[in-house]
């Protein structure tokens, strides 16, 4: 965010606690003290009012980062999301284009109970005219916001709040990572398995785990979940014959319906077996840590799951 | 933001033919020794052009030409075209879905306004937007919203816009007295007043939410009381006269360029047709609808013409005018008719800038 607010200085960052608290994660630590109050922006807690703000600033010319303290809170700002931002550039008829970044911390976060556990990416993918990307690393987590803040539609950035104590290694500079594109963040032959944020490491570990039983599992890191890069998908799928998705949220629609329909439609020659899914279960996230565990996708019912996909079913 | 990036949509220029011929726009000059009145006649031609779209509206809409929604602005006309009368040509304005009347007074042309109606790809939104969606960038305004309330908040963002740049615009938004008890209006006009930002918010109160009138909506009757708990500064006021519209918007349009201020002004109205096309508006009696109509800003601004000398016997000058917006509207509806519907391929390129994001 420093560099881009450096490079444009139509750039802003808006959101509650982005300031004088200096983030409520401290993701804007300093950016006060360095840009100052006119471009970093504390507001009372309402959502739809900054969220619609930040909308009317894009549309003449601004670009603004809006940041939700969760993505859970966007969801009083859902209406001017789904009704302004989305469908700004084709009510007006291609005339006012709406460059504006929605980010913050989504989906799970240890023990904070149903309100504050969603996976809002599935929500907002559904919806024409809105872009939407997970990072998991955090070289990606800065070159898809520099892509975000870059494009000229709505982007909505989904951190991970159980990912932002995650190390890794951070390209200095212009690192930009264009939306759309899948990696491959380990290859294998036999099945493929598609996750993104904190659930691409759970498929790492279960990947692990599956190595040890003699089961070569590639693992496709999703990255941008709108557009979808369903290439990559496909092209792993050819090589695998096999796929299972893992992500957090309900398994009621979603990404991972998006997925298999995609890739059976695309690659239905290529599969061996049924499209299998790894989701959050399909109730509301409990509190008790216990009960909260069972419910997010963990790596043992994802070495579970392959091991379906295989026919390699545990006893 | 590079050219290179945008769908070949924005690159195209608006269809040429969307502006009338010259001589059909232009609007007369009858009273050029007499500046007052000459802006009175301005403004009464502008009031009498909306008018006339909007009949011509409820006629193609009568007649099946006009699908969806449809609100019209009779007997309102003076808010809007008092209002942006106050403004400089480079000022914002933002409303609701009852939107036709404020686009012409912003200056949209009645073609593209009526080939939106119709659906047709010469409209403002390239026959995307409809009824609710008036937007034309060019003349700044930023669009009619269906949702009630929701561009409050927009509008509040454009202001920061102006205020972030200090360009010295001015942001004008316009929402019914139906608007006042949703989130987006409290929480518009609080950031617009927490941060100071240059912004007239006009509530037209026409005493109707739909079929509900304000007695049993809201626990006061003054809608402009809002403002106390901002901090911000009210007026209120019946819109009869289109020159006192201007004049007392003026005031806060003023204070919002000057003092970087929000204004929250209750301007009193009435329309004279149902909420939309589909409301015989039983909710409300003949007589009341009568009174109102006795009060038309409209037939009061003819009369000070007419009071001021137009329109004299053998003083062709407001003839001339009246005439001069036939001529307009039904150049618009022609146009209307006549031009093509969008084809299937603005649909992807109107989604999103660049490549479709599927």
């Amino acid at each position: 965010m420093i560099e881009e607010m450096d490079r444009d200085d139509r750039v802003f960052l808006m959101g509650e606690e982005v300031g004088h608290y200096q983030g409520a994660y401290k993701v804007s630590e300093g950016m006060l003290e360095k840009f100052g109050p006119k471009r970093v922006i504390d507001t009372p807690i309402a959502e739809a009012g900054f969220a619609g703000v930040g909308i009317g600033a894009a549309i003449v010319g601004l670009r603004p980062i809006i940041e939700f303290m969760t993505w859970n809170f966007s969801a009083v700002a859902f209406d001017q999301i789904l009704n302004n931002a989305a469908k700004m550039r084709q009510m007006s008829g291609g005339q006012l284009e709406c460059p504006i970044v929605f980010r913050g911390p989504n989906a799970s976060a240890r023990q904070v109970g149903s309100q504050h556990s969603h996976a809002m990416e599935h929500i907002y993918a559904h919806v024409p005219g809105l872009k939407v990307v997970a990072p998991a690393f955090p070289a990606d987590a800065k070159g898809l916001l520099k892509a975000a803040v870059r494009d000229d539609n709505p982007v909505l950035v989904m951190e991970s709040e159980t990912l932002y104590g995650f190390k890794g290694d951070v390209p200095e500079g212009e690192h930009v990572v264009a939306l759309g594109k899948a990696q491959i963040v380990r290859a294998g032959k036999d099945i493929t398995i598609a996750a993104y944020a904190r659930t691409t490491h759970v498929a790492l570990e279960a990947a692990a785990t599956l190595e040890r039983a003699g089961v070569s599992a590639e693992v496709v890191d999703l990255r941008s979940l709108r557009p979808l890069d369903d290439n990559t998908l496909v092209a792993s799928v050819e090589r695998t014959h096999r796929l299972v998705v893992v992500h957090e949220g309900w398994p009621y629609g979603g990404v991972g319906a998006e997925i298999a329909d995609r890739v059976q439609r695309l690659a239905f020659d290529a599969l061996d077996g049924p499209i299998l899914r790894v989701t959050t279960l399909d109730v509301p996230m409990p509190y008790s840590a216990k009960l909260e565990l069972a419910c997010m996708p963990q790596p043992d019912r994802v070495v579970a799951t392959v091991l379906r996909a295989l026919g390699r079913e545990q006893s | 933001m590079s050219a290179e990036k945008r769908a070949p949509l924005t690159r195209a220029p608006a269809h040429p033919s969307v502006q009338a011929p010259a001589r059909a726009t232009q609007a007369p000059s009858p009273l050029g020794a007499n500046p007052e009145l000459e802006h009175l006649s301005k403004l009464y031609r502008q009031m009498l052009l909306i008018r006339r779209v909007e009949e011509e509206s409820a006629r193609g809409y009568a007649e099946g030409k006009i699908g969806g929604f449809l609100h019209l602005y009779i007997g309102q006309e003076a808010v809007g075209v008092g209002a942006i009368a106050s403004l400089r040509p480079d000022d914002y304005v933002i409303t609701t879905y009852r939107d036709h009347g404020i686009a012409l007074a912003k200056g949209m042309s009645p073609r593209a306004l009526l080939a939106e109606l119709f659906g047709k790809v010469t409209g403002c939104s390239r026959g995307l937007g409809g009824s609710m969606h008036m937007f034309d960038k060019e003349h700044h305004m930023l669009g009619g919203y269906g949702i009630v309330g929701g561009h409050i908040p927009i509008a509040a963002g454009v202001a920061f816009a102006s205020k972030y740049r200090g360009d010295g615009r001015v942001t004008l938004c316009f929402f019914g007295e139906g608007a006042v008890s949703i989130g987006g209006f409290h929480e518009g006009m609080g950031l617009a007043a927490l941060w100071k930002l240059p912004i007239v918010f006009i509530c037209e109160n026409n005493e109707y939410a739909m079929g509900t009138p304000i007695s049993r909506s809201m626990s006061v009757e003054d809608v402009s009381l809002k403002a106390l708990g901002y901090g911000m500064d009210r007026d209120r006021f019946f819109a009869d006269d289109v020159l006192e519209v201007e004049r007392r918007i003026g005031e806060a349009v003023q204070r919002a360029r000057e003092q970087g201020t929000p204004t929250l002004v209750e301007v009193r109205t009435y329309r004279f047709r149902g909420h939309s096309m589909s409301d015989p508006a039983k909710y409300r009696t003949q007589a009341e609808l009568e009174e109102h109509k006795n009060r038309d800003p409209l037939a009061r601004a003819r009369r000070r013409l007419v009071e001021s000398g137009l329109g004299e016997p053998g003083d062709p000058r407001l003839d001339d005018l009246e005439k001069s917006v036939e001529a307009e509207v039904a150049d618009a509806v022609k146009f209307a008719h006549e031009s093509p519907e969008p084809g299937l391929d603005v649909l992807e390129q109107s989604t999103y800038s660049g490549p479709f994001a599927y």
